[in-house]
């Protein structure tokens, strides 16, 4: 394996065996500019003939008739969450049936669902495609028990791959709250309901064979609402229940009452307020965490006091953002996939609540990703280093255990970038000399807000000078850090052993922003 | 010194809260090593504050340590580890006169003195809690120049008035007055109890409104959350900032001109209502309102 030093510094490979070549990471937009008429990958052709009952007899029966091999690509998507049970029911057949060396590419794998580790272990699973790893699955493939390839990508940087061709997607398996014997799907009805199918849309239309599985079989046409349509899926499983409801809507995040967090929210906020994006027509992104959850009840009580009404609030959609789009606060929200059962009886109701697919989305290589229209995104973070880089995926022990989401893709569309997060947690500084994991370049990001100070990149003087003027208390990235150390010492940096790479981490665009390997 | 609106109680063996005392945007914390702390953590949350005032930056806040009362086998052993370590004050609980006072100020003069520490560095606030303490509190507010403040324990002022302390205060309203006029006639602050519903943000602010009515400088609190709600209660009326900027201005130019007496929209100003005025134009300067902004 032949490693290069990336523009940010960072060790990365060529190649990542059984997956192919790769750039190195330069710059959050050179290769996008140089893409401009690129072919994209051919879309499968799914002729069919006229057919008015597309129900398999059985998931195996499906299976079959899908005509997966082994190694070939099989994917999911993540809206169920933890409440997902179409994941573990298909591996277990797929296991049952004999299958060998898949490749998983699944939109992001539920926390819940360890059992994904056990069929790497048993070989079922022999090569991964996700946005993240967490839990059973993170310990195993930090652990190095396990050899295989991991490509992590973030939402947009998956939806890239997919219509690129870097993906190519032999079986799609789409968990379908709602679907007819002719596969129209929709997210937002069903016992296991779950708002926008946005990961799954992308997932539909470029699949070379697409299996609905669904608990809730309605009348043909499905109706009010498709959001996958029938021409998208080939075959239509019926079984007992795809998804465990409770665990499917997170549940209205309340607000935070720590007051760790309420300073950065406040802060986060006053920085908004300062560096005027905040101002009719404003668009916005935020994340369902304390912190930024917190600084958007600042916003809305500033957006009615000075009757400011936004253009969209986009992303994934947590029940605060549905009432800021009910109240009047936003003219639309678009959702690629929603936290709570409120914001999935919003999108079935509300005509200005689009559900929008992962291209539209976040894909930096169509003509018109949403992110590129952010004013504003608040973004959390593991932690940070002095050149503004952000880690969402390692733990400090370098342990897998976060997922990149939207994280680069917002971070390099919003007009203003801001990450929050504690100046430490147990004990352990958040913001580092090097981040453990590159997963945002600093490039893109704009401010950190901690609760001990706001530090604003030296690219947006700009910003510091506004934030400055308002009397927010801005310090030096730098300062910061060694503030915090005198708190909490200087952790010892962990050791890796740089011929042991765990999983390549791609950038939005394809390149390769850093790898994580094995600790020593 | 800058005003101190707001007071947080921080228990003195909880590290993790005292660490993050910067940043919850309070003027002043108190470390408890009283009420808060069980009797079996009394020795480990004095080490505790003892570290924490010698070796944190706890940046401009000004920092009391509330110590067990006289009648507890605390009382010295706080005095000993908190005094070296030079807190701006030192909250003395259960205050029932001057002679309290006085023993107080003996036993803090002689850590000081033996710490080569300036006398009278370490200030005491004399905390008021019982019907005897409150008819003796204007003596306890002039026993010692090293008293900058009389405060109000509520809870424990209405239990030895036998009575139920109600969210109206009703059953506090006399010891209140009576504390603050003290506290006015002495030329100290005044501190109020704290309030002790963390839900009801809306009656804190409606008791804080009337604390300050009342002339109360500063109110206690006990958790982070209720910081801003007090600053609200504190925030000057733009009128009131207005003619304390005629009063500033009216007193800076006889000051210039050698004029002994002050005259603003043809009234006479005395003495107090210049310090009073320059008060309310410090605490506009805290809610970051300017000079002529109002």
């Amino acid at each position: 394996m032949k490693n290069v030093i990336n523009s940010l510094g960072r060790l990365v490979p060529t190649e990542v065996p059984g997956v192919g070549a790769f750039m190195p990471y330069s710059a959050p937009f050179d290769r996008i500019a140089a893409m401009r008429g690129a072919a994209a990958a051919q879309k499968p052709l799914r002729a069919a003939l006229p057919s008015r009952d597309k129900r398999a007899a059985s998931l195996r029966a499906a299976i079959e008739n899908s005509g997966l091999q082994d190694g070939m690509t099989i994917s999911f998507h993540h809206h169920l969450r933890n409440g997902d049970a179409v994941i573990p029911m298909v591996l277990a057949e797929l296991q049952a049936m004999g299958f060998k060396g898949l490749t998983f590419a699944p939109s992001s794998i539920p926390d819940a669902h360890d059992c994904v580790a056990d069929y790497i272990k048993s070989g079922l699973i022999n090569k991964l495609y996700t946005s993240g790893v967490r839990g059973k699955l993170g310990q195993l493939l930090s652990s190095g028990e396990v050899d295989i390839p991991v490509v992590i990508r973030s939402h947009g940087g998956r939806a890239r791959a997919i219509e690129e061709g870097s993906i190519k997607i032999d079986v799609a398996f789409l968990a379908a709250p709602s679907c007819d014997c002719l596969g129209n799907i929709s997210g937002c009805t069903g016992p296991s309901a779950c708002g926008s199918l946005g990961y799954a849309i992308t997932d539909a239309r470029n699949a070379a064979h697409v299996i609905a599985v669904t608990d809730n079989l309605v009348e043909y046409p499905l109706s009010p609402k498709i959001s996958i349509p029938q021409y998208h899926v080939d075959q239509v499983v019926t079984v007992e229940s795809i998804g465990d409801p409770a665990k499917i809507a997170t549940g209205a995040a309340r607000i935070t009452r720590s007051p760790v967090d309420l300073r950065i929210a406040q802060d986060s906020f006053r920085l908004m307020k300062a560096a005027e994006v905040v101002r009719p027509g404003f668009s916005f992104q935020m994340g369902v965490g304390g912190a930024s959850l917190a600084a958007a009840v600042y916003l809305e009580e500033y957006m009615a006091e000075k009757g400011i009404t936004g253009s969209f609030g986009l992303g994934g959609v947590g029940g605060y953002m549905a009432a800021m789009h009910d109240k009047g606060m936003f003219r639309t929200v678009f959702d690629v996939q929603s936290f709570d059962a409120v914001v999935t009886k919003s999108m079935a109701a509300n005509p200005s609540h689009i559900e929008i697919d992962a291209s539209w989305y976040a894909n930096p290589f169509n003509a018109g990703a949403l992110v590129n229209n952010l004013d504003c995104v608040i973004l959390a973070a593991l932690e940070v280093d002095t050149d503004f880089n952000v880690n969402v995926l390692t733990g400090n022990d370098g342990v897998l255990r976060g997922a990149s989401g939207g994280h680069q893709d917002t971070a390099a569309g919003a007009a203003l970038s801001i990450v929050v997060l504690p100046s430490f947690r147990g004990g352990v500084p958040s913001i580092k000399d090097k981040v453990t994991t590159i997963t945002t370049p600093g490039e893109t990001v704009d401010a950190i807000v901690t609760e001990r100070g706001i530090c604003i990149n030296s690219r947006r003087p700009e910003i510091t000078e506004a934030a400055r003027k308002a009397k927010l208390p801005v310090i030096e990235i730098t300062d910061l850090k060694n503030e915090i150390e005198k708190l909490t010492g200087v952790p010892k940096p962990i050791e890796f052993n740089y011929d042991k790479l765990l999983a390549a981490v791609e950038y939005r665009d394809g390149t390769l922003i850093d790898g994580v390997y094995a600790a020593k | 010194m800058k005003a101190t609106r707001s007071m947080l109680y921080i228990p003195g063996d909880a590290p993790g809260m005292i660490q993050h005392a910067p940043i919850f945007g309070c003027d002043s914390i108190l470390l408890d090593l009283e009420d808060a702390v069980a009797l079996t953590e009394k020795d480990s949350a004095r080490k505790m504050v003892a570290t924490f005032l010698s070796r944190f930056d706890f940046k401009d806040l000004f920092v009391t340590v509330r110590i067990n009362g006289a009648d507890t086998e605390f009382f010295e052993k706080d005095l000993e580890a908190v005094v070296p370590c030079r807190p701006d004050a030192v909250r003395l609980p259960k205050c029932n006169g001057p002679q309290d006072i006085l023993a107080a100020d003996r036993r803090i003069s002689e850590i000081e003195e033996k710490n080569g520490i300036e006398p009278g560095t370490v200030k005491l606030h004399a905390m008021i809690e019982t019907a005897l303490g409150l008819e003796r509190c204007f003596e306890t507010a002039t026993a010692s120049p090293r008293v900058t403040a009389l405060t109000i324990g509520g809870q424990d002022f209405t239990a030895d008035m036998g009575v139920q302390k109600t969210k109206e205060g009703r059953e506090l309203f006399y010891a209140r007055c009576r504390i603050v006029a003290a506290a006015h006639a002495a030329g100290v602050d005044s501190y109020d109890t704290v309030w002790a519903d963390l839900q009801d943000n809306e009656g804190l602010l409606r008791e804080s409104k009337e604390i300050v009515g009342l002339g109360f400088t500063g109110k206690a609190c006990i958790h982070p959350s209720q910081v801003a709600t007090i600053h609200k209660a504190f925030i000057p009326a733009e009128k009131e900032l207005r003619r304390a900027l005629r009063v500033v201005e009216a007193a800076e130019a006889a000051k210039r001109e050698g004029k002994g007496v002050i005259s603003v929209d043809g009234k006479m100003v005395d003495a107090p209502v210049v310090a009073r005025s320059v008060h309310l134009l410090e605490l506009a300067e805290l809610y970051g309102i300017e000079r002529g902004g109002f």
